[in-house]
């Protein structure tokens, strides 16, 4: 098909029509954009700091549906997982993801709780992985797959529980990204902003959730980890 | 897909009586336009994002083929394999060819308007394959055998009870009351379909030529499911969907779910670069990329160029009063509304499509609430130059505008035409005021009344008064 | 000309032939002002209706006829949005590259107004001549509130009227569905869209609709009248000039 490439990039460019002389600066114009990582335009909302940023954080993402727990440390995981299970009337068995911060909150060591690590199954109904950032600006989080996080755990299951460390909570999208990008192997594979549970418009007159992804979303906010 | 935009003024009379239709278009007017507005007004960098949205796209398609030479570059370094498709027929022969290496039977897909676009459903269809659309709007779609009639909403014209049955039909069982209910079944009977696929098929909103990524955005999760389950991803979208980096591509993110839901961001939002890693446990073993032109290459260097720039939000349909008033099904294609007014022609040409352009008073609501600044009413009036050159107007108008024209020419001539017009009709219409019927002007009379002029015109009695002057 | 200065009354064809009253309205309003009015000839039409049925040789050719009128004029003004609007926006770009037209396309494009909004930000007018009272509704005519953006100045005006009491209705900034020759291209969804401007101008609780274009004006008028509905409809320049002997539009004396 290269044939098709060839015709349509000389389509392009008969369009366009940039002399000859001019061809040196727009590739010289277009490499020195692709160099620019720097944000083009952070709203004010998201240049918020601290607990304000965090609460801007919690107050988007509520509005959306999702739960959010504040734990003061990893420790406290496991006895909020297995509490969020019995409220919402759930199993309780979890596919979780092998991240250290999951290994370090010592989840295994709950005994009603019983954990999976790896990828999810059609069986599986919950999920639990981390996220590597939150957006406040909307109350995103960010996760990113890699060996440890497969996508599917957040996916999967009809219900999702994500950690996320209240230091890795940023204003916008683009301090989010730039926390991934210091990252080894960026960039990842794939790179979900998560906004809320799964819902969709398509049946009227209501929005429901649940469509495809979780139709539950549970964030544990971890105050202090390592 | 048969375009049936000749047919525009029937079809919307039509829709004009169908009542399910008319609180469809309600929704959306009374929703999702107050919904944008209330985004819009909360976000005070609002309008700084639209001019900095517009500003990258003209930079893009001012250098569109180093940036897809870039794109392209990262994306095959990624790991993914690119395909170039000139028109929609080379497009789905490469996606059938990508099928049949990876021997698929059953392909799941989530939204694309391009797939609709090259009409590929029925192609693979035809081929042997099984095709399941997973975007709830989509599925119901394709289960009732029928076509989107709104570029995000594509069952926005469907009733509940409409649904219910067309799923107790498909799923089995009784029809279903509540929407929860009907949600739950059609994410239970799809779950075993993104299991069974062997090809997921997405559209992608975005290309990134910093990362080689392509971005998806969805708000039920589908995509993911789409292209996260089976060996092999297949993306499908126009070449004109490149941003040069991701700081960019936040431009568009923040524009888009309000512009076109009025959510501040939709639920899912997914970067993907390159197939599954070798250490990974998920993900697509392939990844495919079709890169369609069909005619938009053709746009680039003449007065369509700014309608590139369009990202899909459908923000310029649920701001139409005529789209309000018709419903999508009216415009015959695939592209409805004011932005398909101006594509459509494009696809299926001009003489196939010459009533769209024409369906629009030129209100300029479409315009004001576009994100990213497309004239959409000066690119309708270059396509009613393009229909009044090739002679496409009716009849009727045709010799409307020549006798109008012949006059407005001719102003001492026109003086005296209209003065006696206008003396006979004032005389006859004084004593009510207007009139019910005139020979004519049936198009007016048959629902309004015609005022009735005051008799001498404005020119003449000012002659009289002040003397001519000027 | 800052004291007194020369203006062309554009009046638009429809005002021409249907409603000279508005005509003589807005002469009243300019002369209140402190404008010198004239109207040149030839004044036939702005070119509109060829412009958007994708006439331009039409279009270009009445442009042509009209602009030397207009030019030695001060201000150029019209009781109309959408032909102030025509020569406002799209004169410069119907001749853009054109050396024998453009600067004098621009030139009349750039003293061009829209009557109310020429009183209001030119002449600095805060209150009009007229008098009335009684509860009236405002319509934005697309052209004038998207092109030129009229929004706030009549408003403005009508509110410093003792006796007036503006009331908004729902969608104000809806279209009408008149749209110059779509009203009869497309006569059923203009129907629909004229028919949803009626019921919100009743629902609304004002006596009179006013709005500063004629076509929109005729065709609210005409629809109103057909569903036998006793709301008045005006020209806002006759209540602004206080010129209220014509009978309302698509009504008769008495």
């Amino acid at each position: 098909m290269s044939e098709a490439r060839r015709a349509i990039l000389a389509r392009i460019r008969a369009q366009l029509a940039r002399p000859p002389s001019a061809e040196e600066a727009a590739r010289h114009d277009v490499a020195a954009r692709l160099a620019r990582t720097a944000p083009v335009l952070i709203p004010a909302r998201a240049q918020l700091e601290g607990e304000a940023r965090i609460a801007l954080f919690c107050e988007k993402a509520r509005t959306l549906g999702c739960a959010i727990e504040r734990l003061p440390d990893l420790g406290a995981l496991s006895g909020a997982v297995l509490a969020a299970l019995r409220r919402h009337n759930l199993p309780l068995e979890l596919v979780r993801a092998a991240d250290p911060l999951l290994d370090a909150a010592a989840l295994e060591a709950e005994p009603l709780l019983s954990v999976r690590i790896g990828v999810p199954e059609e069986s599986d109904a919950v999920g639990l992985t981390v996220a590597l950032a939150g957006v406040a600006e909307t109350g995103t989080i960010m996760l990113a797959s890699s060996r440890a996080r497969p996508t599917l755990l957040a996916f999967l299951p009809e219900t999702s529980l994500v950690v996320l460390p209240c230091a890795w909570i940023k204003g916008s999208y683009e301090e989010a990204w730039a926390m991934l990008r210091a990252l080894p192997g960026w960039p990842p594979r794939s790179v979900n902003l998560v906004t809320g549970p799964s819902r969709t418009g398509d049946i009227p007159p209501s929005i429901e959730l649940g469509a495809h992804g979780p139709k539950r979303l549970i964030l544990f906010l971890i105050d202090r980890i390592g | 897909m048969e375009p049936l935009s000749l047919a525009f003024r029937e079809r919307a009379a039509r829709a004009l009586h169908d009542p399910v239709l008319a609180t469809a278009m309600q929704r959306l007017e009374r929703g999702w336009q107050a919904a944008r507005a209330r985004a819009a007004a909360d976000l005070p960098e609002f309008e700084a994002l639209r001019d900095a949205a517009v500003a990258i796209k003209d930079h893009v398609l001012a250098n569109l083929d180093l940036y897809l030479e870039e794109f392209e570059r990262r994306f095959t370094a990624a790991g993914g394999v690119i395909h170039w498709a000139r028109d929609a027929a080379e497009a789905r022969a490469i996606i059938l060819d990508i099928c049949r290496r990876a021997k698929a039977r059953t392909v799941t897909k989530s939204k694309s308007m391009v797939a609709e676009e090259i009409g590929l459903n029925a192609y693979l269809e035809a081929q042997g394959l099984r095709v399941i659309e997973t975007d709830l709007g989509e599925y119901i779609i394709q289960l009732a055998g029928d076509v989107p009639s709104h570029l995000v909403g594509p069952a926005v014209h469907m009733t509940r009870e409409r649904i219910a049955e067309l799923f107790a039909k498909a799923h089995g069982g009784p029809p279903k009351q509540d929407s929860a209910a009907l949600v739950a079944e059609a994410r239970q009977v799809l779950r075993q379909r993104y299991l069974e696929a062997d090809v997921g098929i997405t559209g992608a909103n975005f290309l990134i030529a910093e990362t080689g990524s392509i971005v998806t955005v969805t708000n039920e999760g589908n995509a993911e499911l789409t292209q996260g389950l089976p060996k092999v991803h297949i993306a499908l979208t126009g070449i004109e969907k490149i941003v040069p980096t991701v700081a960019e591509a936040f431009v568009f993110l923040r524009l888009l779910a309000r512009s076109a839901t009025g959510q501040e961001f939709s639920a899912y939002t997914t970067f993907l670069t390159g197939p599954k890693r070798e250490d990974e446990r998920d993900g697509p073993q392939e990844m495919h990329l079709v890169l369609l032109d069909n005619g938009r290459s053709r746009m680039l260097g003449g007065p369509f160029r700014e309608m590139l720039r369009c990202i899909r939000c459908g923000a310029c349909m649920n701001h139409c009063p005529v789209y309000l008033a018709a419903g999508g099904h009216a415009y015959g294609w695939v592209y409805v509304g004011p932005m398909g007014s101006v594509l459509t022609p494009h696809f299926v040409g001009i003489d196939k499509s010459w009533p769209l352009p024409n369906a629009s008073t030129f209100c300029g609501r479409c315009e004001e609430v576009c994100p990213v600044r497309i004239p959409l009413p000066k690119l309708m009036r270059l396509w009613r130059e393009e229909a009044h050159k090739r002679g496409l107007a009716p009849p009727a108008a045709r010799v409307g505008l020549t006798l109008w024209a012949f006059f407005a020419r001719r102003p001492a001539l026109y003086r005296l035409a209209t003065r006696l017009a206008m003396a006979a009709l004032g005389a006859l219409g004084r004593r009510r005021g207007r009139f019910s019927r005139l020979p004519f002007a049936s198009g007016w009379t048959v629902s309004r009344e015609f005022p009735a002029p005051q008799g001498p015109t404005f020119t003449a009695q000012w002659r009289a008064a002040r003397g001519a002057k000027g | 000309m800052a004291d007194s200065p020369r203006v062309a009354l554009f009046v638009t064809c429809l005002v021409d032939l249907f409603r000279p009253s508005v005509g003589w309205a807005a002469v009243a309003l300019l002369e209140a002002a402190g404008c010198r009015v004239e109207v040149p000839e030839p004044q036939v039409c702005c070119g509109q209706p060829a412009f958007n049925s994708g006439d331009r040789r039409t279009t270009e050719d009445l442009a042509r006829q009209l602009i030397p009128a207009l030019e030695p004029f001060d201000y150029v003004v019209a009781p109309s949005g959408s032909c102030a609007g025509m020569l406002r926006r799209h004169f410069p770009e119907l001749f853009e590259g054109d050396p024998a037209w453009s600067a004098r396309a621009r030139a009349v494009a750039a003293k061009s107004f829209e009557l109310v909004s020429f009183l209001v930000e030119v002449r600095g007018m805060r209150v009009p001549p007229g008098r009335f009272s009684g509860r009236v509704t405002y319509h934005d005519s697309c052209s004038g509130l998207r092109e030129l953006g009229i929004k706030d100045q009549p408003r403005r005006l009508l509110r410093a009227m003792s006796g007036l009491e503006l009331i908004e209705m729902e969608g104000c900034e809806v279209c009408c569905g008149f749209g110059g020759t779509f009203c009869v291209k497309y006569p059923e969804i203009s129907t629909k869209m004229v028919d949803d401007k009626a019921a919100r101008a009743e629902a609304s609780g004002a006596e009179l609709l006013l709005a500063g274009d004629l076509g929109c004006l005729m065709n609210i008028a005409g629809r109103l009248a057909r569903r036998g509905s006793n709301m008045q409809v005006r020209h806002v320049a006759e209540v602004l000039a206080g010129r209220l002997d014509a009978p309302p539009i698509a009504q008769s004396r008495g």
